[in-house]
């Protein structure tokens, strides 16, 4: 298993180190970093931008581009929390507690060579762990019949919508919302057009990127516009020979970086929880087992290592269930898996076997991107600084062109322009009810295939509900899902201890004025 | 339940879903709703509304059990209404000066009138930024990226 292993990532690096190849993978990373450093800026809306000018591209180098974009934006999203405590990405929220103050006893620079290592050594653990995890789930779900499909959708969708920040009801509600969306346009088997309410140009349903563009992008600057206060630059200053830390510092950083590295890849493989959840357990797990907790919050330089490496080994992982069975386990991936579905690829288990150059190109491009954003991120962490005092007073003005340019160019159309528009209102009101949009596009995404499984299968069992209990795999898929739901009600009715000490820890990460969208 | 009656953004949160659902459900039946064997395009629709409808009645009837105060109001404690405005406008202007202008009038407009709604923008900065973003989006989408747009529409730049 393992010769074969290497025989195609040896083929891998044949498809990564082409030319035309090489250059959008670095262009990926390199757009990636820039939106990652930018406060307000975030990899779902940039991928959104980036995914209608990958049309006329070949599948393999946009699908490295886009991917590019998610993993170097968390190099650059972690240079926010550290220098300025702005945790305006997510999954860095949690660098900020021991980040900043250490920035602001001057060790920022070993701040950032710490986290750059974390990065790295995170990320190649995660890409190992596609290596080898992914072509087993793929041989496992082969065996797959679309009754077992259906209830792996259903558990990618509970666990997408419950497990992610906020209320799980209002989660499931805005997961049935997307199913609904996803809906909308004709009917794949009989072609009745269906929530179109008579306009045409709704009859091929709502495009993915209106929909990205408009929750992502137009609702959150809605909710950032003047509400961003004047960035603090005064201890922004790191040049280049600060970033390697001392030897005392990187053994202190050692187990740490291991420990989240494990934590993170773990996550990765239970659907729905990301990179965020992965840093805030880690953070928490590391300040239990400390001989020392009293330093964390001061400017611990494990409390920096620790959730860097488990965000890092948790966005690879991330890849797993999206390329192997097709469920992606978040907003990015179900952005990442559209673009999959607009380029012809037909996302799911037999996508490794037929499109085995976009599966190992990825994780070979995830080695040379990774190699390229240390590089990247060490002499040019200046300009990254110097980056972060721009005002968001430019920013959003400029970012709404491209999401109308790009929302345009998707189709040539203006009516998607409108769409879109539409759309950011919705996502406005609805973030101010607190219903988190992420759940929407993975309903959204997942949504027309999930229909087309469920009716398939219930036609073959001839109308019989029983089919999704009889058969093995597919009543494993529903006891977790009921699993799910048990779970979450015991939370609701009985608040366990390790909840309150998540909860403190959140409450310590300073208020941000971007919205959690970014992320 | 002590004390008075108050409205919480959970109420509106659920009644919007329910509304959601109903919709969704009544509009769904209008199609063929067939049988579990061979279902219709209306069978989902339905029961996914009817799903919504549900999940609507938990969120409100959840806050209403809740005795955590919730003192977030629907509205932010400084609703920016001009700003809120001028974001909006930004895509009409696109789609109106896109369609009767060309590209160039298009990412003009839309710049500058997103740029407005920033409490420190003036008509000068807002027209530099959107004057500035309007060369880079032409050297962009049109010469490197070549997408159908015409620059300025009846000129044949």
């Amino acid at each position: 298993m393992i010769s074969t292993a290497i025989t195609d990532l040896w083929y891998g690096f044949g498809v990564a180190l082409e030319p035309h190849n090489l250059m959008y993978c670095f262009l990926g990373v390199l757009v990636g970093n820039l939106v990652g450093v930018l406060p307000g800026m975030g990899p779902v809306a940039t991928i959104s931008i980036l995914l209608p000018l990958t049309f006329g591209m070949q599948p393999v180098p946009a699908i490295l581009m886009l991917s590019g974009v998610y993993y170097g934006a968390q190099y650059g999203g972690a240079i926010c929390s550290i220098l300025l405590n702005l945790p305006c990405h997510p999954p860095h929220a949690v660098t900020c507690l021991d980040g900043f103050p250490l920035t602001k006893q001057g060790k920022g620079g070993t701040a950032l060579g710490i986290t750059i290592i974390a990065a790295f050594i995170g990320a190649s653990f995660g890409i190992t762990e596609m290596i080898f995890l992914a072509p087993f789930l793929v041989s496992v779900a082969l065996k797959f019949g679309p009754a077992e499909v259906c209830t792996l959708m259903l558990v990618g969708l509970l666990a997408g919508s419950t497990l992610a920040k906020g209320s799980p009801l209002k989660g499931i509600a805005m997961t049935v919302f997307g199913l609904l969306i996803g809906i909308v346009g004709s009917d794949i088997e009989t072609g009745q057009p269906r929530f179109t309410f008579g306009i045409t140009e709704l009859f091929d349903g709502v495009e993915i990127i209106a929909l990205a563009l408009g929750m992502f992008g137009i609702a959150e600057f809605m909710n950032s516009i003047n509400q961003t206060e004047a960035v603090d630059m005064r201890y922004a200053k790191v040049g280049i020979s600060d970033m390697f830390p001392s030897k005392a510092d990187l053994k202190l950083a050692f187990w740490p970086m291991i420990r989240g590295t494990f934590i993170g890849s773990l996550c990765a493989l239970i659907p729905g929880t990301g990179p965020t959840i992965a840093s805030f357990v880690s953070y928490a797990t590391e300040k239990k087992i400390s001989k020392t907790p009293e330093r964390f919050g001061r400017g611990a330089i494990e409390g920096v290592a620790c959730p860097e490496a488990s965000t890092h080994s948790s966005v690879q992982g991330d890849f797993i269930p999206t390329m192997s069975l097709g469920i992606p386990g978040d907003t990015v991936m179900a952005l990442l898996l559209g673009a999959l579905i607009i380029h012809g690829i037909v996302p799911g288990p037999q996508l490794i076997s037929q499109h085995a150059d976009i599966f190992w190109g990825l994780i070979a491009s995830f080695w040379i991107g990774n190699i390229l954003l240390v590089i990247l991120n060490v002499p040019m962490i200046g300009l990254w600084v110097k980056l972060l005092s721009i005002p968001y007073r430019y920013l959003y003005p400029s970012a709404m062109f491209f999401v109308c340019i790009g929302v345009y160019a998707a189709n040539n159309d203006m009516f998607q322009v409108g769409e879109t528009m539409v759309i950011g209102v919705v996502g406005y009101v609805l973030l101010r009810l607190d219903f988190h949009p992420a759940p929407i596009l993975l309903g959204f995404v997942l949504g027309p295939r999930f229909e087309e499984n469920f009716r398939r299968s219930l036609l073959i069992s001839r109308g019989d509900l029983l089919t999704f209990v009889e058969r093995p795999i597919s009543a494993f898929f529903l006891a977790i899902c009921v699993l799910l739901i048990g779970a979450q009600i015991y939370v609701w009715l009985r608040k366990p201890k390790i909840l309150v000490e998540e909860k403190a820890i959140e409450a310590q990460v300073p208020a941000s004025s971007y919205s959690e969208l970014a992320g | 339940m002590t004390g008075r009656f108050k409205l919480k953004r959970d109420y509106y949160a659920g009644g919007l879903i329910l509304l959601l659902g109903v919709g969704a459900a009544v509009t769904g039946s209008g199609y063929k709703f067939g049988s579990l064997a061979k279902m219709g395009p209306g069978f989902l629709p339905v029961v996914l509304g009817v799903v919504l409808a549900f999940l609507g009645i938990l969120i409100a009837g959840t806050a209403l059990g809740s005795s955590e105060p919730d003192d977030k109001k629907f509205l932010p404690e400084n609703p920016q209404w001009f700003g809120w405005f001028c974001i909006l406008c930004g895509p009409v202007l696109f789609i109106i000066f896109g369609t009767f202008g060309g590209m160039i009038p298009a990412i003009f407009s839309c710049v500058f009138v997103c740029a407005l709604g920033d409490k420190t923008a003036t008509y000068k900065s807002s027209a530099i930024l959107a004057a500035g973003i309007t060369v880079f989006g032409v050297v962009l989408f049109h010469y490197l990226l070549g997408i159908p747009f015409p620059l300025l529409r009846g000129f044949n730049l």
